[in-house]
């Protein structure tokens, strides 16, 4: 027998009620006895099942067993109990994964049958068979409906159990009637599946139980608190969809829990000397949701919250069990979700550090979930911590490094990015599956195109998640890739540029050395080669054209990356005859040509017939038509084709029909049509009225554009003036497919990531701004007096964060120096700070003037030389974060301000005004959204909220890679200035997808802390990652 | 909620399935394959919880204990606590002991139908209704006693089912 009898002695517990275990013994013993004398059969089929030497063995056997069953199932008068075991058997079969749907029928009919013990095993495999669409529900309804009225219990709760799995939307009526009635059962073990059932059903269709709501509330006072406790579940469920509406149940789930919590229950309903914890975490979960962003209603828990945190702590000397350490965990998590008084947040940040601190990997576990949760109010509080996440990250349990990973993917901003994309990268490395795979690359494409410190950077990066992920990455990072590379930082910065394109031809000519390259990257690679492989001078034609073809070479099978090739090739070659330079092929090369001339793919074949067409021609028309460095052209559109304007017209004067748009068209023929239907008569004479419409005209394009200037027709709504399609265009269409050519939207999102690369021009001397305005802001978001002011005043006390690596080697020469340095790279802070702030979080805030003092004497950091009024005005403890953005104000910051402090309605149209002068508006804004000190009372809030789901919404547009969690997070945390932000963001996209890009790019500090202003303002983050929070932590 | 429990031994076999939204047995089949393969590479001093989201979808974990030769395996959502479902489990898995004297998975294999049962008092459509252990026993308890009642005349079934029993 393979499987050895073994002892549980771990999970033995010294029962309470001795006697009752023993007469269970018995039973049980007897059971097991029992059914090896009724089911001989079914053990020998077990045992051979254990004993099988090989998987096909054990098919054989139950493939037998199957065939067997069949036999004797369908045999007339088979007994009950006998039934009863075939039946079983059947489960047991399926379990192995074998189709059992021929005995079906035979469970259903099991279900029918009087005998308690045979109803309830036709139960059971019913509703292991079963989906609840299944043909054969209906013969069960009627059971059910029967067997809900049953007068014994056992048969009614059996009925539940199978109502929860088998009742579908259509035939919850037919058995609601007797569900309702059943919660007035007597027994509370009927009622409490009765509650079970009820919101089982509301799961299926919300909609059959609607009015059933206040049951539920009246459920909440069963004088069972097993009944009770049932309800939550349901409860959790209605809340979270309409937490409005069950606002006013606050009070009783705070009483409830408070009664739980001070051990009023029955003794009965303890665990583990907790008394009913499940009770305590469903309900804390409840309040949770109540709670969130809803100051009053928060404030009423906070007396129970302190109470089960108090009853939970473990007594001196003893450790914490298991479930109250979950109690706990969901404290925090409560107290995260609702407005916590910084009473209640310092104690959970102790428990988080207690969990952190644990040897036990599902504390830890806890413990980074919780970090997660507290340093969205408290973002001082990671660094504390910093060593205990780097453990973690370097934690042999996947589980925890993927926690700790998503933690940080929170975490990231433009100063920690390297690093932590560094691990993420090392990561995937590790990683074998797909879905965990594309996962990380997303993620990690995403924080490099938001937080990439420079263009090298960012290209290395993508080269290596395509080399790890492959395919899995999807194409269009590919395009973006290519549409940077074409179109650099911007205009102004050619040199930048082509150094950019130069290093990547080189890293991607190193790159080919490689054996085995995903097609996508290859693509990325022929394109770039072709596009830039001889810009740069260094390498000639051949060598590219050679490695060109060695790469299709390799590929046989590849179309795509072929073509990609072969234009690639074109391109070249057009190249060098346009510079003058005879193009002689490589003899590879012209096999590999003629090789696509006779392709099979026409695309291929048209690629390859081009190439031929090019070698043919003279320089002047190659480089009319491809022209070096012309991939980074707009190609516009015009689809109203004013050229042909002169055509129209006079065809007009002929004569002609005006055209009529598509839309009136459809209109005017329908209505004919049905016109004629009622009165056209059979016979047709041949010069009656056509009625179906036009075809739409065909447009001929013209072989030159000189012929019909767009001047024809200057006050066309639109100006999208067409330049005909070049063959140029065409090529440089086909490599970047969509991207070129396509719709606004990917146009729009990729500008967004351009800008983040643009430096910012900043002036050494940051103009002085007055800072009255600030202090106004800061008074009035005082008056709220919410959490987030209380977060604001104590980020600013906190020193700027330095790297002070060395002092804190010497502080704590235990910690091996490697992980030191992860965090100070991680974090950017140091743990000699740690002593100074202490357990941050549960010191309430100090008041706000001696705040504002204490900040003043805080000394500017070693990368900001901002002068002293710019720390005055704005300081978070980390001056250098704004000098950037203030500099740039310095057009007229003051009349932006009014536009700021006028709300979100006059800072669309004080910034429209603005636009021309684009990079003095947007940094400004930059600069007002990295201030947290503005709460909700400082705009006119009435719809706040839909300020915030518009900007939300408008950015996810722009990219589309916008993570969940910014939306919850905004709510929370920084409600005022994300409306602006997304407002912003728009203008600005809009905007530059016309005017020009950003100026240059670097990767100095100034520039990545002005690029996540930039970022943020451009809509994409308003996430955790704000600096004005974070600066300290991470500097 | 718990979207599924799972019993599988040391080497992969199921012993007991139970998915609370329905899937076809082919897809059962691969559900179990991936969380052994995932489990099985796991040491023992991790933490007991994996995310499961390539194989239950977004937010789903699985939090499973090792017993001996058995897994015990919960598929939750992120409505549940994971600390929670772990003594969820002790509870089961102290049900199942109090049942069978000294529980091996031969106990389980053998009595799976009971097994169900014991797991339908805990866990039921998908929801956690009963955390007592001595009150699960009480109510399988009412159900096994007609087993013993051995002909199952009428008569006994009804008395049985109405025998009252509260808690202490």
């Amino acid at each position: 027998m393979a499987h050895e009898r073994c002892h549980w002695s771990r999970f033995r517990l010294k029962s309470r009620s001795q006697g009752t275990v023993d007469q269970l013994k018995t039973i049980g013993r007897e059971l097991a006895m029992g059914s090896q004398g009724s089911s001989k059969d079914f053990l020998d089929l077990v045992k051979a099942i254990g004993e099988a030497k090989s998987k096909a063995e054990e098919e054989r056997i139950v493939l037998a067993e199957i065939e067997l069953l069949k036999k004797r199932i369908m045999e007339p008068d088979v007994p009950r109990k006998k039934m009863k075991e075939y039946i079983i058997r059947l489960v047991y079969v399926e379990m192995l994964g074998h189709d059992a749907s021929f005995g079906y029928i035979y469970a259903v009919k099991m279900t029918h049958d009087d005998n308690l013990l045979c109803k309830k095993s036709g139960y059971l495999a019913t509703t292991l068979f079963l989906n609840e669409d299944h043909d054969l529900i209906i013969l069960i309804v009627n059971t059910i409906q029967k067997d809900l009225k049953s007068d014994n219990y056992l048969v009614v709760s059996a009925a539940l159990t199978a109502v929860c799995k088998l009742i579908n939307e259509e035939t919850i009526p037919a058995v609601l009637p007797q569900v309702i009635d059943l919660l007035g059962h007597p027994k509370e073990h009927v009622r409490k599946k009765a509650v079970m059932a009820l919101h089982r059903f509301y799961q299926r269709s919300p909609s059959s139980v609607s009015h059933l709501l206040t049951k539920f509330r009246q459920i909440l006072c069963d004088k069972d608190p097993s009944v009770m406790s049932a309800a939550l579940c349901a409860l959790f469920d209605l809340v979270s969809s309409d937490v409005k509406a069950f606002k006013n149940l606050t009070a009783s789930f705070v009483s409830i829990l408070k009664q739980v919590a001070e051990h009023r229950l029955p003794k009965a309903y303890d665990y583990h000397r907790t008394p009913a914890p499940f009770v305590q975490i469903k309900i804390l979960k409840i309040l949770a949701l109540l709670g969130a962003g809803d100051r009053h209603t928060s404030e009423n828990m906070y007396s129970v919250l302190l109470e089960v945190l108090k009853r939970c702590e473990p007594g001196k000397g003893e450790p914490a069990t298991n479930i109250s350490n979950a109690i706990l965990y969901e404290c925090i998590c409560t107290i995260t979700a609702i407005v916590a008084s910084p009473k209640l947040l310092g104690m959970a940040a102790e428990i988080t550090s207690r969990f952190l601190k644990s040897d036990n990997h599902n504390y830890k576990y806890m413990g980074i979930d919780a970090l997660g949760r507290v340093i969205q109010i408290n973002p001082d509080f990671a660094e504390q911590h910093q060593l205990a996440v780097i453990d973690c990250l370097e934690d042999q349990d996947d589980t925890l490094k993927r926690k700790t990973l998503d933690l940080l993917y929170k975490m990231t901003k433009s100063t920690n990015v390297e690093v932590i994309v560094d691990h993420m990268i090392s990561y995937m490395r590790t990683l074998s599956d797909a879905h965990n795979k594309t996962e990380i690359a997303s993620r990690i494409v995403e924080l490099a195109e938001r937080f990439a410190p420079s263009n090298q950077w960012f290209i290395q990066t993508m080269n290596q998640v395509f080399e790890l992920a492959g395919d899995l990455v999807p194409a269009k990072v590919a395009h973006d890739l290519m549409r940077l590379l074409a179109k650099g930082a911007g205009e102004d910065d050619e040199e930048a540029d082509s150094l950019l394109r130069s290093s990547a031809v080189e890293s991607y000519l190193q790159l080919l050395g490689e054996p085995k390259l995903p097609s996508i990257l290859l693509q990325v690679v022929c394109w770039v080669l072709g596009e830039f492989g001889t810009a740069g001078g260094t390498h000639s034609a051949d060598d590219i054209i050679g490695k060109l073809c060695d790469v299709a070479e390799a590929h046989p099978g590849d179309t795509v990356v072929k073509g990609y090739a072969i234009t690639a090739i074109t391109k070249i070659c057009a190249f060098e005859i346009a510079a003058g330079r005879q193009v002689q092929l490589l003899p590879e090369c012209r096999s590999f040509m003629d090789d696509l001339l006779a392709s099979h793919s026409t695309d291929l074949q048209q690629r390859a017939y081009e190439l031929q067409v090019f070698l043919g021609l003279g320089p002047d028309i190659v480089q009319k038509v491809l022209h070096v460095n012309g991939s980074g052209e707009e190609i516009e559109i015009d689809t109203d084709l004013p050229f042909l304007q002169e055509f129209v017209d006079s065809s007009l004067a002929n004569g002609a029909r005006p055209y009529v748009h598509e839309n009136e068209r459809f209109e005017m023929s329908s209505g004919m049509s049905s016109f004629v239907s009622t009165s056209r008569t059979q016979q047709e004479p041949s010069h009656a009225l056509r009625f179906e419409a036009y075809e739409t005209p065909t447009v001929h394009t013209p072989s030159a554009s000189s012929s019909a200037p767009p001047s024809l027709l200057p006050d066309f709504q639109e100006k999208k003036p067409e330049s005909p399609r070049s063959l140029r265009n065409q090529l440089a269409a086909d490599n970047s497919q969509v991207d070129l050519l396509g719709p606004e939207i990917t146009r729009l999102r990729l500008d967004g990531v351009q800008k983040k690369w643009g430096r910012p021009s900043a002036p050494s001397q940051p103009p002085p701004v007055t800072t009255s305005n600030f202090d106004q802001e800061i008074e009035r978001s005082g008056n709220g007096g919410s959490g987030v002011s209380e977060r604001a005043s104590s980020n600013r006390e906190s020193t700027p964060a330095v790297h002070v690596y060395t002092e804190k080697k010497k502080a704590q020469p235990e910690i091996p120096a490697e992980k030191q340095r992860l965090a100070a790279s991680l974090f950017g802070g140091s743990s000699g700070k740690r002593d100074a702030n202490g357990v941050k979080g549960s010191k309430p805030a100090p008041n706000r003037p001696a705040a504002g003092n204490s900040k003043e004497k805080i000394p500017s950091t070693a990368q900001a030389p901002a002068p002293a009024p710019l720390m005055d005005l704005m300081d978070m403890g980390g001056g250098d974060l704004f000098s950037a953005p203030v500099a740039k104000a310095s057009y007229d910051p003051f009349k932006e301000l009014e536009g700021l402090l006028d709300g979100p309605s006059t800072a669309a149209s004080t910034s429209t005004p603005a636009a021309p002068q684009k990079s003095s508006s947007i940094d400004f804004m930059s600069l007002y959204d990295s201030t947290p000190v503005v709460s909700h009372n400082t705009v006119p809030s009435t719809n706040d909220h839909d300020f915030l789901s518009l900007g939300l919404t408008s950015s996810s547009g722009i990219e589309p890679m916008n993570r969940p969690e910014a939306g919850l997070l905004d709510l929370n945390e920084f409600p005022a200035n994300s409306p602006l932000a997304g407002l912003a963001g728009l203008e600005q996209s809009s905007s530059s997808s016309s005017t020009s890009l950003p100026e240059r790019k670097g990767p100095s500090l100034q520039d990545s802390l002005q690029k996540d202003a930039t970022t943020r303002q451009v809509g994409v983050t308003p996430t955790g990652a704000n600096p004005a929070l974070f600066q300290d932590l991470f500097g | 909620m718990i979207l599924a429990s799972l019993i599988m031994n040391t080497q992969g076999k199921p012993r007991l399935t139970k998915f609370y939204e329905h899937l076809s047995v082919e897809r059962q089949q691969e559900v179990l394959r991936a969380v052994y393969s995932v489990l099985s590479s796991r040491a023992d001093n991790l933490c007991s919880f994996v995310e499961s989201d390539d194989i239950f979808g977004p937010d789903t974990k699985l939090v499973y204990k090792h017993f001996a030769t058995l897994y015990f395996v919960f598929v939750i959502d992120n409505a549940e606590s994971e600390l929670g479902i772990l003594d969820l489990i002790q509870v089961f898995v102290e049900t199942l002991d109090r049942c069978f004297k000294n529980v091996c998975e031969l106990d389980i294999v053998h009595n799976f139908n009971k097994v169900h049962t014991i797991l339908d008092e805990i866990v039921m459509g998908g929801q956690v209704v009963e955390t007592s252990s001595a009150e699960v026993m009480k109510a399988v308890q009412d159900i096994w006693k007609l087993e013993r009642v051995g002909d199952l005349n009428p008569a006994n079934v009804k008395g049985i089912g109405h025998y009252r029993n509260s808690r202490s």
